[in-house]
């Protein structure tokens, strides 16, 4: 099974915040608000709630890539 | 199926309709507008948001099926899409087919948000605030008991939510802090092409 | 007889016909120049140090049509190298943007010079009407926004491409999909010219350095890499004597303890060992009577003006430092201030778009491993 991590477009991030409320153990938020995100695979029993943070986020910011990506991004 | 029973149900899911609407566009402000609270979360007002429209649908569903099968209205299909099409009260019923087309468009858009992008989806979504007064007008419009105590309630309440949502999304700032820095920035570094 | 360098010959902005007196008229480019360029271990000079072999092989094996960018934006306060070049040897960048056109497979150039470099622009611009028609016809000048990011390699792909300098979230990079999505090589003006030596088989292997602050003749100073620091601020005079520190780098490079830099040699993969980085060729001398503290200050706080305000971990993130680093230079921090810069420096690095905040925090983090004594006794000062 293709493993997949989160991508998000910082650029676009807003701060609105739902992505940690729905994946907080994997999403904090630092001191003006904004997401930090756990780097590396999402583990297996959290890819749905990970699904469901990455759809809730307004601004469409967050992403679920597979791993085999060959451009590393930056998060 | 009774006359009054399929006209009464129409009647009824479409007064359910408004009143859900009417929250959707109240609980669409306070997502915009970020609001939170303890033991409220952020998720849940965009929740509901979603979840109160879809309902809506399916009430509104119900609303123009039972009026358009009621033998009484001899409506057809036709006025389900076109407006204006129908010959009992044309103009009023087709305000609700154009709310209706409306309220399609930005729900597909919504759920089809991430193939078609942040900036067109914004785009349909604005189209809300034109959904929401051609349905409260429909619904004065075409209704036989408009002079009801109690549909004139729920249509001030209505109004007066509604009012009150727009009043503070136009008269409160974004509350996205990078707001005016971004655009000042963007200013400083665009050129004429 | 001394090698030809790149600033080496007549005063002044250097013409056409002088150029090809000098040098000789210039090779086409192809992929054997790729692979030369690859052998030569040319790095990028725009800062990031990037093999730029590496960066030409990977946009000629883009697919389609490329793009080049010569990027003399050099919006660095402290940088004037990429200026000083492309005024009096524009036909030495101009030829190496040719060269790596023909080489990547480009058919378009945009020659991108900060706007407020008025006599690069100048030069370029007529230099450009000194070349031949085939190249004129494929190459455009543009001018950059002189501000600090406009020089990213991402901004200046999004202004080709919309005439706005806001750096753009990667994947994809620029190499990748770039000006109209096409492969797109965007490469400093220095490493363009070596490319132009290079081609004609000439190495001169020298780094172009601005050097100033507390030395006795600030200004732009070409030396061989197997120099030291120390040979670079001898070129100008000589540090002040009592200097604490020299910034190498500039704004995204960082302090260096100034005893310990003046052995250093400027080849950039030695200089990577020990530690430091030459970045776009700034030694910047901090002057015994300045107060490191306030230096430090003021640059971070340049640097967080100069965010493009896209993303709040740089926005938000710089400003606090720069609120901290300033409150410690006046003397009055509040308690959670130097702990704080620590801590924030780990907060904001990676988390912006683009490495502006990288190399801010960078900066900062250098500043307070040596200026550790004094943030200490600032610290103390708290109420």
């Amino acid at each position: 099974m293709a493993r997949e991590e989160i991508w998000i477009d910082r650029t676009k991030c807003d701060g609105h915040r739902l992505c940690a409320e729905l994946l907080p153990e994997l999403i904090t938020l630092d001191d003006w608000g904004y997401p930090i995100i756990a780097a590396g695979p999402v583990p297996e029993h959290l890819l749905e709630h990970a699904r469901r943070a990455v759809a809730a986020c307004p601004v469409l910011a967050l992403r679920l890539r597979t791993l085999s990506q060959p451009s590393p991004s930056r998060n | 199926m009774s006359n009054s029973l399929l006209w009464y149900t129409t009647r009824g899911a479409g007064v359910v309709s408004l009143l859900l609407l009417t929250g959707v566009v109240v609980l669409g402000v306070l997502s915009v507008r970020r609001f939170e609270a303890a033991g409220w979360p952020r998720f849940l007002t965009v929740g509901l948001h979603r979840n109160v429209s879809l309902l809506a649908l399916v009430f509104l569903g119900v609303h123009i099926l039972t009026a358009v099968v009621d033998p009484f209205t001899s409506l057809g299909w036709v006025p389900v899409l076109i407006p204006f099409g129908s010959y009992y009260r044309t103009f009023w019923l087709g305000l609700g087919t154009v709310a209706f087309e409306l309220l399609l468009a930005i729900v597909v858009t919504s759920l089809l948000r991430a193939f078609i992008g942040a900036w067109a989806w914004r785009l349909v979504h604005w189209l809300a605030y034109a959904a929401w007064p051609i349905a409260v007008l429909h619904g004065i419009g075409t209704g036989t008991d408009a002079g009801s105590f109690w549909l004139l309630a729920i249509q001030v309440l209505c109004a007066v939510a509604v009012l009150a949502a727009v009043a503070l999304r136009l008269l409160t700032s974004s509350p996205d802090p990078l707001a005016a820095d971004r655009a000042r920035f963007r200013e400083r570094v665009s050129r004429e092409p | 007889m001394t090698a030809p360098t790149l600033l080496g010959g007549p005063a002044g902005a250097e013409s056409f016909a002088e150029h090809q007196r000098r040098l000789g008229a210039r090779p086409l480019g192809s992929p054997a120049l790729i692979e030369h360029i690859e052998r030569s271990g040319l790095v990028g000079r725009g800062g990031a140090s990037f093999p730029a072999g590496a960066k030409w092989r990977a946009v000629a094996s883009g697919a389609g049509p490329a793009v080049v960018i010569a990027n003399g934006a050099e919006g660095e306060p402290l940088s004037h190298k990429d200026q000083v070049l492309m005024a009096t040897r524009p036909h030495l960048v101009i030829d190496g943007a040719q060269l790596a056109a023909e080489s990547v497979g480009a058919d378009r150039i945009f020659l991108y010079v900060g706007e407020s470099h008025r006599a690069a622009l100048a030069a370029m611009a007529s230099a450009l009407q000194q070349r031949p028609a085939v190249e004129r016809a494929r190459t455009r000048l543009l001018p950059a926004p002189p501000t600090y990011t406009a020089g990213e390699e991402t901004a200046a792909v999004h202004f080709v491409n919309e005439r706005v300098a806001t750096p753009t979230a990667i994947p994809p990079r620029p190499f990748e999909a770039g000006v109209d999505g096409r492969p797109t090589l965007v490469q400093n003006v220095e490493s363009l010219a070596h490319a132009a030596l290079l081609a004609r088989n000439l190495f001169p292997d020298t780094v172009l350095l601005t050097v100033g602050g507390g030395v006795a003749r600030p200004g732009v100073y070409e030396l061989h890499t197997g120099g030291s620091v120390g040979e670079a601020l001898g070129l100008a005079g000589g540090a002040r004597t009592g200097a604490r520190a020299v910034l190498l780098g500039g704004y995204f490079g960082g302090w260096i303890d100034a005893a310990a830099a003046a052995g250093f040699a400027l080849d950039p993969r030695r200089l990577k060992a020990a530690g430091g980085s030459l970045g776009c060729g700034v030694m910047w001398v901090l002057d015994p009577r300045s107060d490191p503290l306030l230096e430090t200050a003021r640059v971070i706080q340049h640097l967080a003006e100069e965010s493009a305000a896209q993303c709040g971990p740089c926005f938000f993130g710089l400003r606090s430092l720069a609120g901290a680093a300033a409150r410690l230079a006046g003397g009055q921090p509040e308690r959670s201030d130097l702990p704080n810069l620590h801590r924030w420096v780990d907060m904001v690095r990676g988390r912006g778009a683009c490495r502006h905040p990288d190399g801010a925090v960078a900066f900062m983090a250098s500043a307070l491993q040596v200026f550790a004594p004094e943030y200490a006794a600032a610290g103390r000062r708290a109420l």
